[in-house]
């Protein structure tokens, strides 16, 4: 679904203007001013801030580390420089280049540090006066149930960026919710033993109650606004999603239509290339704008679209037509794939030896069976004149249908062209209720 | 069925004037049974130029801007019930070409026909017949599946194929002439014509129901 990657193949000159356009705000960034501060992705231990400072200042992380932890110990400035940091400070873009990330000795280097923080700051709090003892503990399981939920939102951002917009505003995940309810429960703890010391558990009882009741009224009043909200959350998202395919197909067009366009030029004097180089596109054009029964490895997954495949590459092989139309349709299974082969080597045959410009191919999909027709309008044979070492017929398409339990019939007369038949017994519930679709074909 | 002594009269419905200048050129040289008197690029257009040149067949383009051939069928369609229509498509899409059918279109070929078959289309949907591609064939042959589990018919009178009909669709699907479906079936080929007849009358009768079922069932609407 990535646009670029489909625009690369054609025309230098363009695809680079596509490429210049795309990175330019990047660009721009990287030459114009000084780089701005940005928090890292790779080798942090809470949020990359102190990293961020350090390439920043262009000094080693360790010394940022260190300052904010001298710091924590003034009454923990260091730990409020920290969270503000955070808030405002952007982190990279993923797709920014990284630099070399931490050893795990710096890793240990650094949890020692924010360890070596916090107890200095428990510890001057604790000198700094009887009162601050039970305020400091608390505020500190706060802390760290705040640095978890935002730690936790970042990891989202970054997933997000990771996997497009398939992911909610959460993340994916269960551990991610747990982690974030355990984040949420640390905060509330924190702040609920601090108020509970501070002022007694019948005042707490009525501000909570004062609160959650605020909290409702809010959530009501705000409701319209939620919802325009979502709405236009949803609106944004399909525009976006409908432009992507819009350049998605653009690109597709750029790239093999032209070409082709650009190829039957140049061929010109020679009607059974072009011809073929024609079909080809019209087919590919049909597949890509109607035809999805297709998996990411090009394989196809249904009858109608293995037909239609098989149909295509005969088509691409000797420069006919062929005709084809499927009714009903269902998944494919190894007896079903080997109905599809020898229906390929009919149509093979039908190309090589009847000398017709056009083959008609048919297949229906019955609660039962799956049957498919080859036929062609062209010389037709004596089946009882075919020499012994022609193996056509025999091997690839008997045998193949013997193997798995099908039959071949055959109808053929010299003048008339030939027809044959393949029936292949079905064992397997159909797939959905009535998924059938004719292939696409002319 | 005796060579006609005025060449049939056709309208063009196309919105590719390249379209449509290719399939003038060809239906002007190669005989003089059809006589291309007049074309459109667009559904205003059609319904104007049909009610004015007052031709015997048009031949319509499926897919066109506001509305498609359907559209064009449904203006003009109650004013002129003489005038006879041909879908000419290149689509891939059945519920587009079924739209038309049942629309009013007498008949539907695809673009890769070649001239040759084109005019014998044209004479014959002229005539009062119903003029089946393989891939229309197809089409309605999916159309009419009896599914398991589908939901029940209002009018099993008429939504079903008979059985004749059907295998006279199937040959027509695998790419047979009627004269090879009759002799395949040993009937005349009068009476393939009269099941293709039906089968377009009960194409255009079938209820909106089933068919628009059909066709979200597809995922194509």
């Amino acid at each position: 679904m990535n646009p670029n990657t489909a625009r690369v193949t054609i025309g230098g000159v363009t695809s680079q203007v596509v490429e210049t356009v795309d990175r330019q705000p990047a660009a721009a960034r990287q030459t114009r001013y000084p780089e701005p501060v940005r928090r890292r992705r790779g080798g942090r231990v809470v949020a990359g801030v102190a990293g961020g400072v350090a390439d920043h200042l262009g000094v080693d992380v360790f010394w940022v580390r260190a300052v904010f932890a001298a710091l924590t110990a003034l009454n923990g400035v260091g730990i409020v420089a920290y969270g503000l940091l955070w808030l405002f400070v952007p982190q990279r873009d993923a797709a920014e280049p990284e630099r070399a990330s931490g050893s795990s000795k710096e890793r240990q280097q650094a949890l020692g540090l924010v360890a070596l923080g916090i107890g200095a700051a428990v510890f001057s709090g604790l000198l700094a006066g009887p009162v601050s003892g039970w305020i400091v503990g608390p505020l500190a399981v706060a802390l760290v149930g705040a640095a978890v939920v935002w730690r936790e939102a970042d990891e989202a951002q970054r997933r997000r960026w990771r996997d497009g917009a398939k992911s909610g505003l959460l993340g994916s995940g269960r551990s991610a919710l747990w982690r974030i309810l355990a984040g949420v429960a640390l905060v509330a703890i924190g702040i609920g033993v601090l108020l509970v010391n501070s002022y007694g558990i019948d005042q707490l009882r009525f501000a909570l109650l004062a609160v959650v009741a605020t909290l409702g009224g809010v959530a009501v009043l705000t409701v319209p606004l939620w919802i325009k909200l979502i709405n236009d959350l949803g609106e944004e998202r399909r525009v976006r999603i409908r432009t992507e395919e819009r350049a998605e197909i653009a690109a597709h067009l750029h790239d093999s239509v032209l070409q082709t366009l650009a190829l039957i030029q140049k061929q010109s004097e020679n009607p059974r290339e072009v011809k073929r180089l024609a079909r080809g596109q019209e087919r590919q054009l049909r597949e890509w704008l109607y035809g999805r029964n297709v998996e990411d490895n090009n394989q196809p997954t249904t009858l109608s679209a293995a037909i239609a495949k098989a149909s295509g590459e005969v088509e691409d092989h000797f420069a006919l037509t062929v005709q084809q139309v499927v009714v009903g349709d269902c998944e494919l299974d190894p007896n079903l794939l080997a109905l599809v082969q020898a229906a390929r080597e009919a149509m093979v045959n039908a190309a090589k030896h009847a000398g017709v410009a056009e083959i008609s191919v048919y297949g229906e999909v019955e609660p039962e069976r799956v049957t498919v027709f080859v036929r062609d309008r062209g010389k037709g044979f004596d089946p009882d004149t075919v020499p012994e070492d022609r193996h056509g017929l025999a091997d690839s398409i008997r045998g193949r249908m013997d193997r798995h339990g099908g039959e071949v019939r055959l109808r053929t007369t010299p003048g008339e062209g030939t027809e044959v038949q393949l029936y292949m017994p079905l064992h397997m519930p159909r797939s959905g209720n009535g998924s059938g679709k004719i292939g696409s074909g002319k | 069925m005796t060579g006609r002594e005025t060449p049939v009269r056709v309208f063009l419905v196309d919105d590719h004037a390249l379209f449509r200048a290719g399939v003038r050129a060809e239906l002007d040289s190669i005989t003089d049974e059809v006589d291309v008197v007049g074309e459109a690029g667009s559904v205003a257009e059609a319904v104007v130029g049909i009610n004015h040149v007052r031709p015997d067949v048009v031949l319509l383009d499926v897919h066109m801007p506001d509305g498609g051939g359907a559209e064009v069928l449904r203006q003009v369609r109650t004013s002129l019930p003489e005038v006879v229509f041909l879908a000419l498509s290149v689509s891939d899409a059945a519920e587009d070409v079924i739209a038309v059918i049942r629309a009013g279109a007498r008949g539907y070929v695809t673009k890769t026909i070649s001239s040759q078959e084109l005019v014998r289309a044209v004479v014959r949907v002229s005539e009062g017949d119903a003029v089946f591609s393989p891939r229309l064939a197809g089409f309605v042959l999916d159309a009419f599946a009896d599914r398991p589990g589908a939901a029940p018919i209002s009018d099993p009178e008429l939504d079903l194929l008979t059985p004749r009909e059907r295998d006279v669709l199937r040959l027509l699907a695998r790419g047979y002439a009627y004269k090879e479906i009759a002799s395949e079936l040993f009937i005349s080929v009068k009476t393939v014509e009269t099941h293709v007849s039906s089968v377009l009358r009960k194409t255009q009768l079938s209820n909106r129901y089933e068919l628009s079922r059909w066709a979200s069932d597809r995922r194509l609407v």
